[in-house]
C-alpha cells in the first residue's frame, strides 16, 4: 500500500481511501440477463399467498420495531437508512460463482440485523425486494412472500442468531460480523430452494443450483459487511452501544 | 495494522472471489441462478405455467443492467454518503 503524497484533511483522505472501491464494484460488477429468488408466477397460489401471510407478522413487530428504535434518535435512523442503502447495493450484484460457473447475487441484509435485529430488517428487505419486483422484473409480486420470507426473515434472523451467540463466546466483532452475514446470505438461498423443493420436488437439485452458487457470495457478503462494520465500530461507537451491538 | 489498510485488504478478497471465476472457469455461462432453477422447474413440471406474468419487464439486457446500476448506485451513494460524513473531521464523537 502506497502511502498519499499529499494529504488534504485526514478525515476526507480516510473516507475516500476506505470506499474507493464500493462505486468501483458497483459498476463493474453489475450485469444484464438471470438473477435471483423466485421469479414471477413460479409459485402456485396457495404457496403464493401462503408465504405473503407468513410474512405479515413479521412486518408488523419490524415497523414497531423500527419506530421504537428511532423514536427521538436521529443518528439511528441515519444508520437504519444506510443498512437499507447497503443491501440495495448488494443485491443490485450479480457475482459470478466459483462454485456453479452461475451468476447471483448477495443480500445485504446481515448488516441491518446485526445492528437492528431482525424484524427491523424484514422491512429494509420488503423494500428492496419490492424496487426489484416493481422495477427491474426481478423476482415478482406473487413470489413476494416467499421472497421476503427467505431473504428478509429468515436470512436476517440467522444473521442476528448468529452475531449474538458468538459475541457471547466472546468472539471478536469482526468475526462474528463475517460468520453472521455470510450465514444469512447462505441460509437465505437454502430456503428458496426449500420453498421450491416442497412444491416441485427435487430439493436437491434447487440446492445445487441456488444454495452451492451462493457458498462463494456468502463469503464476499461477509467481509463487505465487515468492511463497512469495521467503520462503524470506529466512528459510531456510541450509537452502536445505544443499539446493544457492542 | 490500521482501519483503512485492513479494509482495503477484505475488499481486494472480495474482488478476488468475484473476479477470479471469470479466469478459471473459462467455459461457463455464468447465467443467472434462477434462470436455471426455472429450467429445473419444468423438467419436473412440463406442464407448469407461470400464472402471472412481471407488470413490467425492462426491455432488454442493456435497459435491465442500466436499472441494476441505478439500484447499485443509488445505494452506494447514500452508504458512501453517510459513512463520509460519520469519518469526517471535526465530529464531536470522533474515533480516536
Amino acid at each position: 500500500m502506497n502511502k498519499p503524497h499529499i494529504h488534504p484533511s485526514p478525515g476526507a483522505a480516510r473516507a475516500a481511501r476506505l470506499f474507493w472501491a464500493l462505486p468501483v464494484l458497483t459498476l463493474s460488477l453489475t450485469t444484464g440477463a438471470g438473477a435471483m429468488h423466485i421469479a414471477e408466477g413460479y409459485l402456485p397460489q396457495t404457496w403464493a399467498f401462503g408465504w405473503m401471510a407468513a410474512c405479515l407478522p413479521f412486518l408488523g413487530v419490524g415497523l414497531r420495531s423500527i419506530a421504537r428504535k428511532t423514536a427521538g434518535e436521529p443518528k439511528a435512523k441515519v444508520l437504519l437508512a444506510m443498512c437499507g442503502a447497503f443491501a440495495f447495493v448488494l443485491s443490485a450484484l450479480k457475482i459470478p460463482s466459483l462454485a456453479t460457473g452461475s451468476c447471483s447475487h448477495p443480500t445485504g441484509v446481515g448488516l441491518g440485523a446485526i445492528l437492528f435485529g431482525p424484524a427491523a430488517t424484514a422491512v429494509l428487505g420488503l423494500i428492496v425486494l419490492l424496487f426489484q419486483a416493481l422495477l427491474l422484473g426481478h423476482g415478482g409480486i406473487t413470489t413476494l412472500g416467499a421472497n421476503v420470507f427467505s431473504m428478509a426473515i429468515v436470512g436476517p434472523l440467522v444473521s442476528w442468531g448468529v452475531y449474538r451467540l458468538l459475541r457471547r463466546v466472546k468472539a471478536s466483532p469482526a468475526v462474528a460480523v463475517f460468520c453472521a452475514a455470510a450465514l444469512g446470505d447462505l441460509l437465505t438461498y437454502v430456503t428458496t430452494s426449500l420453498q421450491l423443493g416442497v412444491v416441485y420436488g427435487n430439493t436437491a437439485g434447487y440446492l445445487a443450483i441456488f444454495a452451492a452458487t451462493q457458498i462463494p457470495l456468502a463469503i464476499a457478503e461477509g467481509l463487505l459487511t465487515v468492511v463497512v462494520f469495521n467503520v462503524l465500530e470506529k466512528y459510531s461507537k456510541t450509537e452502536l452501544q445505544a443499539l446493544s451491538v457492542l | 495494522m490500521k482501519l483503512w489498510q485492513k479494509n482495503v485488504i477484505l475488499l481486494l478478497l472480495v474482488v478476488l472471489i468475484a473476479f477470479v471465476p471469470l479466469f478459471l472457469l473459462r467455459d461457463a455461462e455464468f447465467g443467472g441462478a434462477d434462470g436455471m432453477a426455472e429450467e429445473l422447474i419444468t423438467e419436473s413440471d412440463p406442464d407448469y405455467e407461470p400464472w402471472f406474468q412481471p407488470i413490467f419487464e425492462p426491455a432488454s439486457g442493456e435497459v435491465e443492467s442500466l436499472l441494476f446500476a441505478l439500484q447499485a448506485a443509488i445505494g452506494s451513494g447514500v452508504v458512501c454518503f453517510i459513512l463520509g460524513r460519520m469519518t469526517a473531521p471535526g465530529r464531536k464523537d470522533h474515533g480516536n
